[in-house]
């Protein structure tokens, strides 16, 4: 067994947000709203080239030019994009060379979130870099990788270094006029990742990254670009998670992956943002755009457990162009609450023999929605295409929602498409043969729920995996009465 | 070990048990026989702590506790185990850990430390044998997938697992043909002991040539209208219930 219910924390009985705390770090911020004045700031503060400007200022145009979308299953008072500060960065800011620079408020942080980067150094295989707000405050185990010619940094020190690299591949896979907020993202990204696999390079340790809102007000959008090249391979792991607040924060970030011949990436997510509390106040807004691009014989896989924010709207998707290019996609997706959810993916075959799967495990308790939304094309060179989908939802309670919306469009005769769905509720009959073996309704609901998850659970990584039962078990504690 | 007093229970406005007394010693076997709508189920129901079941009158004693007052998990740690008509399915969990759980959780009521790996399977692979269940069916999800037959194995796989002081069987025998009868009933009497005792609910006499009764009643409407030993269940296999629902009319 890949892990095991009893690896679950059993002292998990606050039922508030557990990592619902603030840290006090002095930001560095610029005035609210959103002009090109701004987006000139933001540039000059962070010594861009004039490429990147000019990157930025032709995504606002275009964002100016474009008006929110409204076609997904939640419903939610738009953000006010003048009221939000569009950067802010923790002071001090300066180069720093050990952790003992790193204000001890930051230090705290990671340590409660469990990541303290003392212990990430003594543990084999994971290099973290933490995004305190905007700008990363470390990175470790670069040196490590830098012997392997891995690039693991923040998106701005990949512009200041490996410019060729950012210049031609940012907005390959995600122009910025894909959508509302991906040119946003394209215009006021703040920072992000950057990763970089050399050919033939299989990275030896999981890649992962803390994202954490912590300004109040402070929009946060990432950027997020993975090149594996030929022949390479790796596995990166995103986690996330957010201070208690009262007010929305929006969160509009972009993932663009790259994977080139015979590349494979694996892109894990556990995603905790705030959701808001029981009566949907609050919470994060969480408008993502993530999609990876695979060449010849390439595999892209994207798992991801999603159990935070009021508000997800998020596709990670494939674009499977070269022949025998592999695009996976498994998840799992709680609401609880108010909180409401629209998530999918897209499998665009464009190659020949390309093959897609797609497993989606939605969750619904309290008041929440949760819907399944999802697209799988199959172009006209694309022969003997092969996907395979099954989106299943499980219902908590009588009073939320589960919705599924499978598009396919197929124009290739070849293709060959396999689609299943299932909705049930989760049953008074398995919560009481639980109970009659001496397993009690909370423990019996994390146990049918993790059942029910597994197939998802299995695809993430050993530490994540627990992670993410722990989160199940959180999320839906007290939503059966 | 168990006094069941007067009780009276319904579902929603009707009301399935209208009296029922019983009492079961330690040590014995005790069948409960009835034709359909007599109650049967409500029975095992209740004593199980189903909520949608209602008890409107009555006490039940088992071994100087009162029953109804505990919630379901709490008299499976007190040793009552019920082996389900329709065993239910729980895809994504596998037989052993749900057993594991299971076990732990009632290590805990007892403030017990989980049980250790080794001991775990050493049972797992003794008591699966009783019970004939394939290494295959014991990390396969619970009851998924699994024959009628193999769904009732099992439950007693369970049963052994648990070691129950009151175990409650209803209609076990349902669905199963005549070699896992006989597998069923062969685990059953092997875990019997003079400190359990075990309830048989069943429609037919059939179950009873292998798992012998020492008392037999007859449900009808809600109430015990006859007891006797176990020659009772061959009476009601040849003449049927009316001579004694006339009786009782």
């Amino acid at each position: 067994m890949a892990y095991s219910e009893d690896d679950l924390k059993q002292d998990l009985v606050d039922q508030e947000y557990e990592f619902g705390f603030t840290t006090d770090v002095d930001s560095e911020k610029i005035p609210k709203g959103l002009t090109e004045e701004t987006v000139r700031i933001i540039s000059s503060k962070k010594e861009e080239p004039e490429w990147l400007l000019e990157y930025r200022l032709n995504a606002l145009r275009v964002f100016q030019g474009m008006t929110e979308p409204d076609w997904a299953h939640v419903t939610y008072e738009k953000p006010n994009l003048q009221d939000i500060v569009f950067y802010s960065a923790p002071k001090p800011k300066k180069e720093l060379a050990s952790l003992d620079e790193v204000d001890p408020e930051i230090l705290k942080t990671m340590e409660r979130l469990g990541i303290s980067l003392e212990e990430q150094k003594k543990l084999t295989g994971v290099a973290v870099d933490f995004v305190m707000d905007s700008v990363s405050v470390a990175t470790s185990f670069k040196e490590k990788l830098g012997e392997l010619g891995v690039i693991f940094c923040s998106f701005s020190e990949a512009v200041k270094e490996h410019p060729e690299l950012v210049k031609k591949y940012l907005g390959t896979v995600v122009p910025s006029t894909d959508n509302y907020y991906a040119a946003l993202n394209s215009a006021v990204f703040s920072d992000g990742s950057f990763c970089y696999i050399p050919k033939g390079t299989k990275c030896p340790m999981e890649l992962s990254t803390y994202f954490r809102i912590n300004e109040s007000g402070t929009g946060q959008f990432e950027r997020t670009l993975l090149i594996a090249d030929e022949g390479s391979y790796v596995s990166y792991l995103e986690g996330c998670t957010a201070p208690q607040r009262d007010e929305n924060q929006l969160h509009a970030a972009v993932v663009e992956l790259i994977a080139l011949d015979d590349a494979e990436i694996k892109y894990s997510t556990v995603q905790n943002w705030y959701p808001g509390d029981k009566n949907g106040l609050g919470g994060v807004f969480n408008f993502v755009t993530k999609r990876g691009i695979c060449q010849r014989n390439a595999k892209i896989s994207w798992t991801q457990v999603e159990t935070g924010s009021a508000i997800t709207w998020k596709y990670p998707s494939c674009i499977l162009k070269g022949d025998n290019s592999v695009g996976e996609f498994y998840s799992v997706a709680v609401t609880n609450n108010h909180q409401m959810a629209d998530t999918g993916t897209k499998m665009l075959h464009i190659g020949k023999n390309t093959k897609s799967t797609i497993i989606s495990k939605g969750i619904s308790a309290g008041m929440s929605h949760n819907s399944y939304r999802g697209l799988v094309k199959i172009g006209k060179g694309a022969d003997n295409a092969r996907n395979f989908s099954q989106c299943d939802s499980l219902l908590m309670t009588d009073t939320c929602g589960a919705h599924t919306y499978p598009y396919i469009e197929c124009e290739n005769s070849s293709a060959h498409l396999e689609h299943e769905a299932t909705t049930s509720k989760i049953g008074e009959d398995q919560k009481f043969y639980c109970m009659q073996r001496g397993i009690g309704e909370e423990k019996a609901i994390s146990l049918i729920v993790n059942g029910y998850a597994k197939e998802v659970l299995n695809k993430l990584p050993m530490e994540f995996a627990v992670e993410a039962q722990k989160l199940l078990e959180i999320s839906l504690e007290g939503s059966v009465g | 070990m168990l006094k069941v007093k007067n009780l009276h229970a319904s579902v929603g406005d009707k009301e399935i048990l209208k009296g029922l007394n019983i009492e079961v010693k330690a040590g014995e076997v005790h069948a409960v026989m009835g034709p359909n709508g007599s109650g049967k189920s409500t029975l095992s129901a209740v004593l199980a702590g189903r909520d949608e079941y209602e008890v409107t009158a009555g006490e039940v004693d088992y071994l100087g506790k009162e029953l109804l007052e505990l919630n379901p998990e709490e008299r499976s740690w007190e040793g009552v185990f019920l082996a389900f008509q329709y065993p239910v399915e729980i895809p994504g969990v596998s037989n052993i850990n749900f057993l594991k759980t299971a076990i732990n959780e009632r290590r805990k009521y007892f403030e017990q430390d989980p049980i250790a790996a080794k001991d775990f399977l050493k049972m797992v692979k003794e008591k699966s044998a009783l019970v004939e269940l394939s290494d295959k069916l014991k990390n396969r999800s619970v009851n998924v997938g699994f024959s009628g037959g193999e769904k009732k194995r099992n439950e007693i796989f369970q049963m052994a697992m648990l070691e129950p002081k009151l175990s409650i069987l209803d209609e076990t025998d349902s669905g199963l043909d005549i070699d896992a009868l006989r597998i069923v009933a062969h685990g059953v009497n092997t875990l019997k002991s003079k400190d359990n005792a075990t309830i048989v609910i069943t429609h037919y006499q059939r179950l009873l040539d292998y798992i012998i009764p020492d008392f037999v009643h007859v449900l009808y409407d809600g109430r015990i209208i006859k007891t006797g030993g176990k020659e009772l269940a061959l009476e009601l296999e040849e003449k049927g219930y009316d001579w004694l629902t006339k009786e009782e009319a």
